[in-house]
Order: C-alpha cells, then sequence, then structure tokens
C-alpha cells in the first residue's frame, strides 16, 4: 500500500509544467547596473527626456538605498551587476497587426493556454502579452478603443499618452518608495497600461500574461491601471518562466488609481518557476503593488493566487484616501518544497467611512514557509472606518512552517478592527476518511484545498477561477502527510 | 461475500488483531461486540485498508479478490463501507460535493458514467428521504459543526448514497441518544437487502434491539471466542464479557 508520506512526497515533487524555453532571437543588454545601460533602455524605447529624468533619479535612489531586513526569511545574495536588464525579442519592423508577431512566440503562448490570435482567444479577455522584459501583443485593442479604454504596453502609452503617463506614474509607489521600487523605477522596460474614461464599464476583462524566457535576465514591468470617476474595469495577470538553475529577479511595480465611485478589481494568478525541490533556480518575486482609492466611494480589490516563486515577497496594498471608498484583499499563497512566501496587504485608512476587508489563506507544504503579513492603519480623519481581516494557514506534512505577523494601528477611537486567525492541518484522518469514500490521496488533498481557498478563488473571473483551482490542484499533487 | 482467515495484525509493533477467522455471506448481518481493546475497532480499520495497521499474517478475500492487496480507495469502489466511529469534519467542502465525487469516482472505477446534475440531485432526495436526513446539511460543509448525532446520520446518508456490498459500522451508536438512534437503526433496516451485507461493531445489546443481527460475535483479546445469533448479545448483557473469559482460560489451560 502507498504510505501517506510517499503521496506528500509525489505532490510536493511534482515537475513544474511551464519549464519550456522559447528559442527566438532576442536583443539582449550586457549585464550590469549603470546609468549608461538605463539611458540604453531609454534610447532603444525612444522615451521623452523627462522619463529618462526620472529614470535617473530612481536610479540615484536606489544607490542610497539598502535591502531590508525585516523580512522573514534569510535574503538571497542578489549581484545584480550579474543581471541583463534588457531582452526582447527581435522586431524586424513595427507590427502593424497581430499576423506579424512571430510565430514562434506565438506558439509560445498558445502552450501556455494564452492565445493571442482574437478568433480564438477567451471571449470577453482582452490580451496584452509580456515576453521578457517587453510587450509583443495586445489583443482587441480596436472593440476597446470605440469605447475610449486605452490597453496597451506601457511603452506605447508613453508615445501616445505621454500626459496621462506622466500625471500617474510614481503617483503611488514613488521612485524612492523602497529599493525594488527605485530599482524598478530606474530600468523597467515594459508593461501594461489601462486608462479607463468617466462612466465606462470596461467591457472585457482585460488581461496581461508575463512570461520570462531568457537567462540571466531580470523582469522590471511596470503596470498602471486609471479608472476615471465612475469608471469599471477587471484585470487580471498571469506568469510563468522556464526552469532554470540560477535564480531570476521579477521586481515589478503595479499602480492604481480609482477615482470617484470608480472600481478597480486586479487579478493575479502567479505562477512563475519555483525552483526545484531542493530549491535550486526559482524566480525571486519582489513586487511592490499598491492602489489608491483616491475618489469617494471608490474601490480596489486585490485577489491573488501564489503559487509559483522560489521566493514571493509583495504586499498589495490600498491607500483609502476617499471617503467611504473601499480596499479588499483576497489571497491564497501556497510553497512546497523550498519556497518562500512573505507576504499580505497594507490597508490606509484616511477617508471617513473608509471600509476594509482581507481574506488570506496561506498553505504550507514539504518544507515551504510561509509568512502572512499586514498593516491594517487607521489615521485620526477616518471616523467609523472599518476592518475585518481573516488569516487562515493549512499544514501539509510537519516540515513546513506558517507565520502571522498582522500590525494594527489606530488613530481613531470610532474605528472598528476585526482580526480572526486559524491554523489547521491536512490530517491523515481527512485523507483516509475519503480514501474511504473512494477518492484517491490526490484528489482528496484537491478537494480538501479548493474547500479551504474557496472564499478566495470566488473573487476571481470564472475562467481564472477554474484555472487557479487546476493550478492548485497541480501544485500540490503528492503533498499529504 | 467476505472470508477472513487467520487474521493477524499489529499497530506499531503492538499485536492487535491475533488471528480472526470471519465468514459473511450476501445479505447477512453480523454483530460484533466485546470489552474495550479488544480489537473490534481495529479490525475494522484494517478491513478498510488504515495506513497505520500492519498485516502480518492471514487472508481476506471479498468477491474472490484479495482485499489486502488493494489501496482504501479501490477498497472502497469494490464495495467495502466504512461508517465511522469520529467521522472527520472538512471545512469548505459541501457535503453534495464531496458526494458527487466519491459517487462518481466509484462509477469511474466501475466503467459507468459520471451521474448527470439532475439525477444525482434526484438520488440524493430519494436517499435523504429513506434515512431520514435533513437536507439542510447537505450544503454544509462536510460535517463541519454537526451534532454528535448528526455526523453519525450522515455516515448512514452516506452509506445510503454509496450503495456498498459490505458496510461496517463501526461503533454508530456510542454517542447517539435514543431518538437517533432510532433514526439510524431505521435507516440502516432500510438499507437491509438480500445483496447487502453489514457487520456491526457495538459494545451495547441496545443497538441489536432495533436492528436483529444473524450472527452474534464476540471479540476477546484480537480473536473471536464465541459466535452465537441474538440470544448471545442477550446473555452478555446479561452476564457481561466475564464468563466468556473464563470460560476462554479453561480451555486454553487444558
Amino acid at each position: 500500500m502507498i504510505n501517506s508520506n510517499e503521496i506528500i512526497d509525489d505532490i510536493a515533487n511534482k515537475e513544474y509544467e511551464f519549464g519550456f524555453t522559447t528559442d527566438i532571437e532576442m536583443d539582449i543588454a550586457p549585464p550590469g547596473l549603470n546609468e549608461d545601460i538605463i539611458r540604453f533602455i531609454s534610447a532603444k524605447k525612444n522615451e521623452p527626456e523627462w522619463l529618462l529624468e526620472w529614470r535617473l533619479k530612481g536610479f540615484a535612489a536606489f544607490k542610497k538605498m539598502e535591502f531590508p531586513k525585516w523580512q522573514h526569511f534569510e535574503m538571497p545574495a542578489l549581484d545584480l551587476q550579474a543581471v541583463s536588464y534588457y531582452a526582447a525579442p527581435r522586431k524586424k519592423k513595427q507590427l502593424n497587426s497581430l499576423d506579424e508577431v512571430d510565430p514562434e512566440l506565438l506558439a509560445t503562448f498558445e502552450k501556455l493556454g494564452i492565445p493571442l490570435n482574437e478568433q480564438k482567444a477567451l471571449t470577453g479577455v482582452a490580451v496584452d502579452a509580456v515576453f521578457d522584459s517587453v510587450s509583443v501583443a495586445t489583443t482587441f485593442k480596436g472593440k476597446l478603443k470605440e469605447m475610449g479604454v486605452i490597453f496597451c504596453s506601457f511603452g506605447e502609452a508613453v508615445q501616445e499618452h505621454p500626459e496621462l503617463v506622466k500625471k500617474y506614474l510614481g503617483s503611488v509607489v514613488p521612485h524612492t518608495d523602497n529599493v525594488f521600487a527605485a530599482l524598478n523605477s530606474a530600468v523597467f522596460s515594459d508593461g501594461s497600461f489601462v486608462y479607463i474614461p468617466k462612466g465606462v464599464r470596461c467591457p472585457m476583462e482585460l488581461s496581461t500574461y508575463f512570461r520570462i524566457n531568457a537567462q540571466n535576465t531580470g523582469q522590471f514591468e511596470r503596470t498602471l491601471i486609471i479608472a476615471d470617476d465612475n469608471s469599471y474595469v477587471s484585470y487580471l495577470e498571469g506568469c510563468t518562466a522556464p526552469m532554470r538553475d540560477e535564480n531570476q529577479l521579477h521586481a515589478a511595480v503595479v499602480e492604481l488609481v480609482a477615482l470617484e465611485h470608480a472600481e478597480i478589481k486586479y487579478s493575479t494568478v502567479q505562477n512563475w518557476y519555483p525552483g526545484d525541490k531542493d530549491g535550486k533556480g526559482g524566480i525571486y518575486n519582489f513586487v511592490t503593488k499598491r492602489g489608491i482609492c483616491k475618489g469617494a466611494a471608490s474601490k480596489i480589490s486585490w485577489t491573488q493566487v501564489e503559487t509559483g516563486s522560489a521566493i514571493t515577497w509583495k504586499y498589495p496594498s490600498v491607500i483609502l484616501q476617499g471617503d467611504h471608498s473601499e480596499g479588499e484583499f483576497y489571497s491564497v499563497a501556497v510553497v512546497r518544497n523550498k519556497q518562500i512566501a512573505d507576504t499580505g496587504t497594507k490597508i490606509h485608512h484616511i477617508g471617513k467611512g473608509t471600509k476594509s476587508r482581507i481574506i488570506s489563506k496561506g498553505i504550507s507544504a514539504g518544507h515551504g514557509d510561509n509568512s502572512y503579513r499586514g498593516l491594517v492603519s487607521v489615521g485620526p480623519r477616518a471616523d467609523n472606518a472599518r476592518n475585518f481581516t481573516q488569516c487562515d494557514s493549512l499544514l501539509i506534512g510537519n516540515q513546513c512552517g506558517s507565520h502571522t505577523f498582522p500590525y494594527i494601528e489606530s488613530r481613531n477611537k470610532s474605528a472598528m478592527i476585526e482580526h480572526e486567525a486559524t491554523t489547521s492541518k491536512i490530517g491523515e484522518d481527512q485523507i483516509f476518511y475519503l480514501n474511504q469514500r473512494g477518492i484517491d490521496s490526490e484528489k482528496a488533498v484537491a478537494l480538501i484545498v479548493n474547500g479551504y481557498v474557496k472564499e478566495v478563488l470566488n473573487q476571481l473571473p470564472m475562467e481564472f477561477a477554474v484555472e487557479a483551482q487546476k493550478l492548485l490542484s497541480i501544485t500540490l499533487e503528492g503533498s499529504v502527510g | 461475500m467476505l472470508t477472513i482467515k487467520n487474521l493477524h495484525a499489529e499497530v506499531e509493533g503492538k499485536k492487535i488483531l491475533k488471528g480472526i477467522n470471519l465468514e459473511i455471506n450476501k445479505g447477512e448481518m453480523h454483530a460484533i461486540m466485546g470489552p474495550n481493546g479488544s480489537g473490534k475497532s481495529s479490525l475494522a480499520s484494517v478491513l478498510a485498508g488504515r495506513d497505520n495497521y500492519t498485516v502480518t499474517e492471514g487472508e481476506v478475500w471479498f468477491n474472490g479478490k484479495n482485499l489486502l492487496d488493494l489501496s482504501p480507495e479501490d477498497r472502497a469502489r469494490e464495495g467495502v463501507f466504512l461508517a465511522f466511529q469520529y467521522p472527520v469534519e472538512i471545512p469548505g467542502v459541501s457535503n453534495l460535493n464531496f458526494l458527487k465525487t466519491a459517487l462518481n469516482e466509484i462509477r469511474a472505477y466501475k466503467g459507468l458514467p459520471a451521474l448527470e446534475a439532475r439525477e444525482f440531485l434526484k438520488l440524493t432526495k430519494e436517499k435523504q428521504q429513506l434515512v431520514d436526513f435533513h437536507s439542510n446539511l447537505m450544503n454544509r460543509s462536510l460535517n463541519e459543526g454537526f451534532s454528535g448525532g448528526e455526523k453519525k446520520r450522515n455516515e448512514i446518508f452516506q452509506l445510503a448514497m454509496l450503495d456498498p456490498q459490505l458496510a461496517i459500522l463501526d461503533e454508530t451508536d456510542s454517542g447517539l441518544d435514543i431518538d437517533a438512534l432510532r433514526i439510524v437503526s431505521s435507516g440502516v433496516n432500510k438499507l437491509r437487502d438480500a445483496e447487502k451485507s453489514f457487520v456491526v461493531i457495538t459494545h451495547y445489546q441496545r443497538l441489536l434491539e432495533y436492528i436483529i443481527p444473524d450472527f452474534v460475535h464476540v471479540l476477546y483479546n484480537g480473536r473471536i471466542i464465541k459466535t452465537g445469533t441474538k440470544e448471545l448479545a442477550l446473555e452478555l448483557e446479561e452476564r457481561g464479557y466475564d464468563w466468556l473469559k473464563e470460560e476462554l482460560h479453561l480451555k486454553e489451560s487444558v
């Protein structure tokens, strides 16, 4: 009979499904971080002078900063001089339509289940595909344009809508925010840009798919989403990378701006290469994500399903500036093998009557180490602010770790802040019970885990909820103990 | 249908079963009684394939298949059902979703297509009424926050839904008040038929007033030391187990 520990090991050792590489002609900058490379990137992208200035300010800030020490893991040695800061599929000429995208690239995204061919695409989802540092294709552009929705690569936005970019870039995550944000400000190469005009409800899900392919490169994309008054947008990002023995750095910045009565729903299904079972290789996912509810009664909701990366380190946050604005954070973070996650959120209640809700579900298997770290702060003006936090941990096996670091700072007596936390373990008893009903151990784990994360997956758009569910099952195959 | 031959098993090096022999035919109701620690629940666990039990000797045949060679899930798919003494709670997994998964896994094993939603719900309703199971428990998480009685009733409801050939009820009566005991027993009685066999493990004769067994076995120190009919249960109720133990010691010393 199969011992349940073996099943757990199997699950824990399941290979990464998206570990292939694509052989394609690339422009790759020589490794090294200096002003020259920043000028090189800026020139490559034909950027205006103000943007180059901004990059250089970011670089100056970066040089003065040190890596943080408060995180719940040992900071890996990062040799930022060994990284190449620019890699792009070689373009023969300006692309006019999807038909002109390198078929090899289209095939890559097809393989990942992200068809860029509009006929074949998921109905109701527009996709911006980012390959290494560069956006290679954006679908349904025309249709969106009719409604005034701008959805394009960041580089294109700089060319076509400089006034919007200039106004909002760095307005939520300044170039001095933290060391990785400063680095990103200096060397970011592309990303996605979204603008939803006043009163428009974006008719389809917008989605960016990030793929790291080239070796020894970092991925530093920047996403900026602006939802003007009374608008709505749902945005989703997904990510994968090939299997490589060395670690690769992904230091993205995402800024969200919700104006009056606007709503932004931002979902992430993160499946970067997590490294092998001994913790060799994998992506360092050090990302700064923050949104501001600038206008009254606006709303920002983060949903994340984090299953990949060697280290996931991020706190998608919301600044609730507008009165009666609302922030939400729903998270599932899975670690197995030797993966590390130190993730959570920060919610700043500034305006009156602001509300927030945090639901975090950590799952730890193998030798994984999972930390929830969250801050709820209530400022003196935030009368009647309310927060509810629920923070659950699920342990699979007995060699993993799970930690919770909640911080609450309230400077307003009328605030109501609730925090609930639980820790549970998938027991052999549960597995055996399900076995005895004819359900094998892998399915049993999937069933238990999906039950556990249901509240978060319910927040994802339908197609992606199904994807995420499958991803979780695959990720945890064999983790029972 | 089930043949147990000289079954020996141990858990963590401790010998628990020391030579069980038992033959169960189609449609029979067997009761297994015995004092605490005699090995009753262990026998149920070994038959269901619980991980921490090691079979050291003997054989178990179920419909011509060597049961001990099968994984716990395959035993279940072959038609062995264990109603647990302590059913587990699984938060977030609805009773309904769990049952659908279980039922379809068993069907797939038998080469049958998955039940369509409508058929499944129809079946659910039918069985729910048969064993008097509250419909408001259907959409709740599996056993989560259920009372002791509700959990046991859920076991019987699952038994009705999965329709196994052999049902082992492990102290299903423990922790039940008299009303719940009646409902559970009446559920079991309704499920009795010529094809299905039962092994009812219990401490008390009380349950056997409602579920009338064809055979009563007394398990003591890992062995069946006496087999009789329902009258044996009454005798045990009256005289306890000591006279049997004495009889046994007498026999062994001869």
